[in-house]
């Protein structure tokens, strides 16, 4: 099952070309662009590990795409997304997020009942790849 | 994803235009209005004949190559990197700040900016702090000319761990896979230039072009203080020039002596001593022919002359 969180994720996978696009659109609006990853696709996980640091004072996308090419050498097995961050007064928060990288494999999530008092049911969800301990979800190492 | 990750970032529109036939060369100069640039590098820079005769031809060459590649005649990107050599104070970061400003109109830069650093901003002080630091720089300076001054420092012959050699070969490799977004310049002293590019054969070999920066002569340094002194809004006196004449003169023979810094300074020195001078007599009417001009006292009051005599 595709995961679309952030921007253009109903759309096919961003080419490089189409990615540095993006990242042009960001650094000339002044914010600063992460790369972040994670092997846990969970919607309320929020918070993915970042790759080295947010990345200030950039003038061209070549720079960003020199550290997600790095990044992908080592994670390629993972989610990794770009998110561009807003730092002017009133903002002080992202401002665009979108996947640019993602397994070959997305086994997808499972929706797990839990009978409670008075046979009511919660719902939860839970994604099939954390079954397995973390980096080799996705058939990585 | 898709495509394979690759350094090329943004197309160039260039290449997406089908080829073309033939081109009016003149329109293609003023199009890209390079002849503005040199011209006022002719203007702006006194002197330095050999470096503006190397940057008309390297324009030149990149303007031919800019219509080859229309042409579909070429796919390559030249090889940009250069090196300045010269003593301090002969305009090395001003004319990077030019060839910045030309490869950029040429499109062989896409954005112009110049990232100036020295040997602090891209070492770092223990294991592991040298990559990312120099990888950070170069980041900024992508799209742009990134310019380092006094090279020859990243590398220490005397310490074989020092970590100036791990931001060599991090610059070295991008300096070769990153040929179309990013220009190298290094800049420094003639000789220790040659014998950095003597133990780094890497760096000579990836460099297309070596110009070297002379030092001006008297006359050239009296029109360059006259330069400065006008974009200040001062002028010399007619005893002044004169005495600046032979101040010049002296303070070369002195010991470091950096061309057009030292006169820069000995401008800031001559100002000083001016504005001393015309608040010591407070009772005047000043016009502003008083404010501007510098006098021969406030010339002959220098050190220099002192030395000389003494």
């Amino acid at each position: 099952m595709r995961v679309t969180q952030g921007c253009f994720s109903f759309l096919p996978d961003l080419t490089d070309e189409q990615i540095s696009l993006q990242v042009q659109y960001c650094l000339g609006k002044g914010w600063a662009v992460n790369i972040e990853f994670t092997d846990d696709p969970h919607p309320r996980n929020n918070f993915w590990e970042m790759w080295g640091l947010p990345m200030f004072d950039l003038r061209d996308a070549a720079g960003v795409l020199m550290e997600l090419t790095e990044c992908r050498k080592v994670y390629g097995d993972r989610y990794i997304r770009m998110s561009a961050f807003d730092s002017s007064h009133g903002w002080e928060s992202v401002r665009l997020s979108f996947i640019v990288n993602r397994p070959k494999q997305e086994p997808g999530f499972r929706l797990e009942r839990h009978e409670v008092a008075g046979r009511n049911i919660r719902y939860t969800t839970k994604s099939y790849a954390v079954d397995r301990p973390e980096g080799g979800r996705y058939g990585g190492q | 994803m898709n495509s394979p990750a690759g350094s090329s970032a943004v197309p160039r529109g260039a290449s997406q235009t089908p080829p073309i036939a033939k081109v009016d060369l003149r329109r293609e100069f003023n199009e890209v209005g390079i002849g503005e640039v040199l011209d006022q590098l002719d203007r702006d820079l006194i002197g330095l004949k050999p470096v503006k005769t190397r940057i008309r031809e390297i324009a030149s060459l990149l303007l031919i190559e800019r219509i080859r590649k229309r042409m579909s005649l070429t796919s390559e990107v030249p090889t940009l990197h250069m090196s300045f050599t010269g003593n301090p104070g002969t305009g090395k970061t001003t004319v990077a700040l030019r060839i910045a400003s030309i490869l950029h109109k040429l499109g062989f830069v896409r954005r112009g900016q110049v990232v100036s650093v020295t040997r602090d901003e891209l070492v770092g002080q223990y294991i592991g702090h040298t990559a990312p630091k120099t990888k950070e720089i170069l980041k900024k300076a992508m799209g742009g000319v990134l310019f380092i001054d006094e090279a020859y420092y990243l590398h220490r012959p005397d310490n074989e761990r020092d970590y100036g050699q791990e931001a060599i070969e991090i610059l070295l490799q991008v300096m070769e896979s990153q040929r179309e977004d990013l220009v190298v310049i290094l800049a420094g002293y003639g000789d220790r230039m040659d014998r950095f590019f003597a133990s780094n054969p890497g760096f000579r070999s990836r460099i297309a072009h070596h110009i070297d920066f002379p030092d001006y002569s008297d006359d050239e340094l009296v029109a360059i203080a006259e330069l400065m002194l006008r974009d200040m809004n001062y002028k010399f006196s007619p005893d002044a020039r004169a005495a600046f004449i032979s101040y010049v003169t002296l303070r070369k023979n002195q010991p470091l002596f950096s061309n057009a810094r030292s006169i820069r300074n000995a401008l800031d020195r001559m100002r000083l001593r001016q504005a001393n001078r015309l608040v010591a007599d407070l009772d005047r009417v000043l016009t502003a022919d008083d404010i501007m001009s510098l006098e021969a006292s406030d010339v002959l009051a220098s050190r220099v002359f002192g030395k000389a005599s003494g």
